[in-house]
């Protein structure tokens, strides 16, 4: 993505009319700056970005596990070119900016381009600190800042031999770690008498050091190093105390400074980082700066967490909301893998500060609480770091825990819950503020907020908030809070559609609509479903939802529809089957009663009984004789009633005008249509209909899935009714005047069922759940959506209106009926 | 000479994921299942639970959900999965050049 000179602050630019935001870095702050900037305001601000390095942005804090070799620089890229593209961000790699003028409003870069800005973002995070000793400038001396360090490391250590790392800080420990992975023998040596003293005290500097050198490391502390040593290269180290050690890489990684060269020059208000105010503006109006370039009163930052609080304030400040900065307290964990380590504020003790301490010699654990005045001011933990973040959270929340004090520091679960260890009630009792991934700065509320808004899955709120998206440390917590918020959500809020997979049954159904999927397959392999082909659960559902979403192009799979709708038949409990063919509006005449007689004759059927839904069920026939049995009733013109289906079922009717001496309207007569126009249809659940010719309501039509009442006026229609194991009346949908709209009606709102209701959710729950009006504004104030419904449906209808009882007699799927073979034991006997 | 093994028949005639059954004379009912990766299986076709034909089951990984109560049973060792406790008799059965054959002292055990 280099620009040509020349090419910048032309062309497109002249015809974008938006003001102008220019940011000098493309860094961790820079980038995320711009990104919660786009968040809240997609088009205010035309963006170009500088960036000294040649990649995209990246997760810096995630150049250890690239060092270690845990992860590749393709896995930890945060924004890819297609970000940019799509965003609009004009990004100039390794081009860094070199000058600032700040009167004319121009920023120049090393390249010699000069480019003009409405807003200019500093975000040029740090340099990293080198020891002036004689030999500092030495090939083989590297710092651990960006992607060339870890290049250069690589290098060096693709040929073996010994490293030294200067500093043994967290930074320096990480290389060391990821150099050792690498095959080097290293040597850390660290000026101060325990490691990372800056974060641990000196019991778990001497937990960690001793365990870093049972990895093979040697580890010299009270360490000053006085010359590095070579000519061409690097050979060694001394240290002031005249002993040599030989290497041929030396990583410095003694800290950072924030770099301020740029702003300083541009004459910028800058104390030991750039000054900035609460909404992270300079001493110069247009001039915004934000990342560990940045000193906010008086206190600069190496860490990621506050850059996002920052971030924040910025963008905010940008699209004139005004939150503010206000500081923060941080934490810092250890990413070198089988070694845990934790510590958040100041452990310092001092006056009127009390230590708790746990140590578990055989366990390798050790955890120390700092508290002050009742609150926690500081934490250590190494090797259980599991409550890290919830006396984190105390202490930035300031919570008094006198009462917690006995059993603090046996963790969040001893303390809150009297020794159950759930980690579940854990997470659940984090304040919304805490922090749950470091990495990417995402608290607990995001990660709840981005579960509600449908993620259901890990992977979905990594993709959605970025949780657990780097190093994967707080997995744990996340999955935790998926469980404990959509756990609390079982019946309102998304549930996974089974075991096979974590989204739940709407994403699933709009990710195959959005995606065009168009098999069980490639939805269970687009969705990374954990098992080879499915369940009973999901497979049936799959299936439907295809069929549902691709009418006429979807080819059914029989081995995922449950026995009845394989066999077209009701499976009993002795494994045989029952049979109900159809009688539209429950209408029926002698030569269909005389078929069905002679079926039960023939077939020695022990039992027929008429149904709820008027019918006539035809009881226990066997699997081979289906087929015969419905060629006999097809021979009388008689289809399948799909008694067996997730579909239309019966359409009850009353005698209505036509007999009646209380009916209003052919009830009978419209039954018929009805039944008519919508038998195959496959839905959600079974279905159901009924019409009555007057109030009385003898078809008990408001039971139904949908109910006719017929009134002298016109038509009530009824929806979701059901007369199962809850019994629930319709709602009134809406009045009409004619049988064609009654119809169109039913259609709409069948179609609606149909493609919004969950498998195995009939109309009932249905309607509980997403509310009547919902129904009402789709079906009912809608007029064009109405009439697309009713289309989508009759266009389905011209593909599923095909007797299967007649598909299977002419000969389909014949191996679901005959065996495969038959054995008589004895005859074989003899064989052998 | 028949042997050991018998043959019922060719592999493609059992649909992926389903099953077809083998009726044995004054015996029990074998169901032949054939998985999505191919295998092929065997069990005497009644469900430990209430004896549902497991045949009309639906297939999923290397087990089989009864049709009447959706226990599901593993088809190599015809135990029921999960919670659920029972036992279906598992009958030898293997594939070899395209024809599927089954043990023939397993169908008598299971006649028997
Ligand atoms: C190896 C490593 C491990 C870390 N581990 C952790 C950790 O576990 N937890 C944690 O919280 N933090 C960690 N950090 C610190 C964290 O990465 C930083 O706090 C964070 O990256 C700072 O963001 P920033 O945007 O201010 O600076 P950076 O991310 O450094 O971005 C600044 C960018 O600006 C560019 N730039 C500088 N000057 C110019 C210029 N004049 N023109 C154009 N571009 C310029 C630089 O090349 C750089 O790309 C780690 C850092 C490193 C190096
Ligand atoms: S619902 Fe009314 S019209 Fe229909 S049979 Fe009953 S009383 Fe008669
Ligand atoms: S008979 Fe198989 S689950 Fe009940």
């Amino acid at each position: 993505m280099n620009f040509q000179p020349g090419t910048i602050g032309e062309g497109a630019a002249a015809a974008d009319p938006r003001p102008h935001l220019v940011v000098v870095g493309n860094g961790m702050a820079g980038c995320r700056a711009v990104e919660e900037l786009l968040a809240r305001d997609p088009h205010r601000y035309r963006v170009t970005i500088f960036g000294a390095e040649s990649h995209v942005n990246y997760n810096r804090i995630m150049l250890s596990p690239v060092l270690a070799g845990e992860k590749t620089f393709d896995e930890i890229v945060i924004n890819d070119a297609a970000w940019y593209r799509d965003n609009q961000i004009e990004l100039v790699s390794s081009d860094p900016v070199i000058a600032i003028n700040r009167a004319g409003r121009t920023v120049t870069s090393r390249s010699g381009r000069t480019l003009g800005y409405d807003k200019l973002l500093i975000a040029t995070g740090s340099d990293p600190f080198i020891i002036p000793v004689p030999g500092k400038d030495l090939p083989g001396v590297i710092s651990f800042r960006d992607m060339n360090d870890v290049d250069a490391m690589l290098a060096a250590a693709g040929k073996g031999g010994d490293a030294v790392v200067i500093g043994g800080g967290l930074l320096g420990l990480e290389a060391a770690h990821g150099l050792t992975l690498r095959g080097m023998k290293v040597t850390v040596l660290h000026l101060m008498p325990t490691l990372m003293e800056r974060q641990l005290d000196e019991a778990a500097g001497w937990l960690l050091k001793s365990a870093l050198e049972a990895r093979g490391q040697t580890i010299l502390t009270g360490a000053d190093t006085a010359e590095i040593l070579g000519t061409d290269a690097v050979e060694g180290v001394r240290l002031k105390d005249g002993s040599v050690i030989p290497a041929s890489l030396v990583v410095m990684a003694v800290g950072i400074r924030p770099s301020t060269a740029l702003a300083r020059e541009a004459g910028l208000a800058v104390g030991r980082g750039i000054q900035v105010d609460d909404h992270m503006v300079t001493s110069d109006a247009d001039v915004l700066a934000v990342g560990e370039c940045v000193e906010h009163a008086g206190q600069v930052y190496g860490l990621v967490a506050p850059l996002w609080e920052m971030c924040r304030a910025l963008a905010d400040g940008l699209v004139e909301k005004h939150s503010g900065y206000t500081g923060s307290v941080t934490s810092t964990k250890l990413k070198v893998s089988g070694i845990d380590v934790f510590s958040a504020g100041d452990f310092s003790g001092g006056d009127g500060a009390e230590d708790i301490v746990l140590r578990d010699a055989s366990r390798g654990v050790y955890k120390r609480v700092v508290v002050k005045d009742d609150r926690i001011v500081g934490a250590v933990l190494y090797g259980d770091t599991g409550d890290g973040g919830w006396y984190f959270d105390l202490l930035k929340r300031q919570e008094d825990v006198s009462q917690l004090r006995d059993m603090l520091i046996f963790g969040q679960a001893f303390a809150q819950g009297g020794g159950a260890a759930d980690p579940k009630a854990a997470v659940a009792a984090l304040s919304d503020d805490a922090e749950i991934c470091g990495c990417n700065g995402v608290t607990k509320g995001q990660v709840v907020g981005c579960i509600e808004k449908g993620a259901c899955s890990l992977d979905a709120v990594r993709a959605g908030c970025k949780a657990s998206a780097s190093c994967g440390s707080c997995t744990g917590l996340v999955e935790n809070l998926l469980a404990v918020t959509l756990g609390d959500a079982v019946q309102a809020g998304p549930k996974t559609m089974c075991r096979c997979t974590s989204f739940g049954h709407d994403d699933i159904r709009r990710e195959i609509v959005a995606q065009g999927m168009r098999s069980i397959p490639e939805v269970m392999q687009m969705l990374h479903w954990s098992t080879p082909d499915g369940c009973s659960s999901c497979r049936p559902a799959l299936n439907y939802y295809l069929l549902c979403a691709l009418p006429g192009d979807y080819v059914d799979d029989q081995q995922s529809r449950f026995v009845n709708e394989r066999m077209h038949a009701n499976i009993q409990k002795d494994g045989t089957y029952s049979v109900v063919p159809r009688m539209w509006g429950g209408l029926t005449n002698p030569t269909e009663l005389r078929a069905i007689a002679d079926v039960v004759e023939k077939f020695n059927a022990p039992m027929v009984k008429v149904t709820g839904g008027q019918r006539l069920d035809i009881f226990g026939i066997r699997k081979e004789d289906l087929p015969a049995v419905w060629a006999d009733l097809n021979a009388a013109g008689m289809v399948s009633g799909h008694a067996y289906g997730k579909s239309l079922r019966t359409v009850k009717t009353c005698v209505g005008s036509e007999w009646c001496r209380f009916g209003t309207q052919d009830s009978t007569g419209l039954g018929v249509k009805l039944e008519r126009g919508f038998w195959g249809s496959w839905m959600p659940h079974k279905f159901k209909m009924a019409v009555s010719g007057c109030p009385r309501n003898c078809a008990e039509a408001t039971i139904k899935d949908f109910g006719v009442v017929c009134v002298d006026s016109g038509y009530e229609l009824h929806v979701g009714g059901n007369g199962g194991i809850h019994v629930r009346a319709t709602d009134l949908l809406v009045k009409v005047t004619t049988e064609t709209e009654a119809m169109h009606y039913a259609a709409a709102f069948v179609q609606l069922y149909r493609e919004e209701a969950r498998y195995l959710e009939r109309t009932a729950p249905w309607i509980e759940r997403v509310g009547l009006q919902h129904i009402k504004d789709r079906v009912v104030e809608d007029v064009e959506g109405r009439d697309a419904l009713a289309a989508r449906f009759w266009h389905s209808q011209t593909f599923s209106q095909e007797d299967p009882w007649a598909e299977r007699v002419a000969g389909a799927a014949r191996e679901q009926h005959a065996h495969m073979a038959a054995f008589k034991p004895l005859a074989v006997e003899e064989m052998a | 000479m028949i042997g050991e093994w018998l043959d019922i028949g060719w592999l493609g005639e059992i649909p992926v994921r389903g099953s077809r059954t083998v009726p044995v004379d004054g015996g029990e009912e074998i169901a032949v299942f054939r998985t999505g990766d191919d295998q092929v299986f065997a069990l005497v076709n009644r469900c430990p639970h209430k004896g549902g034909p497991l045949s009309q089951g639906i297939v999923h990984g290397h087990s089989v959900a009864c049709p009447l109560h959706n226990w599901n049973i593993a088809l190599a060792t015809g135990q029921a999965q999960g919670d659920d406790k029972g036992c279906t008799p598992v009958i030898p059965v293997k594939v070899s050049g395209g024809r599927v054959l089954i043990c023939r002292a397993g169908v008598l055990q299971a006649a028997a």
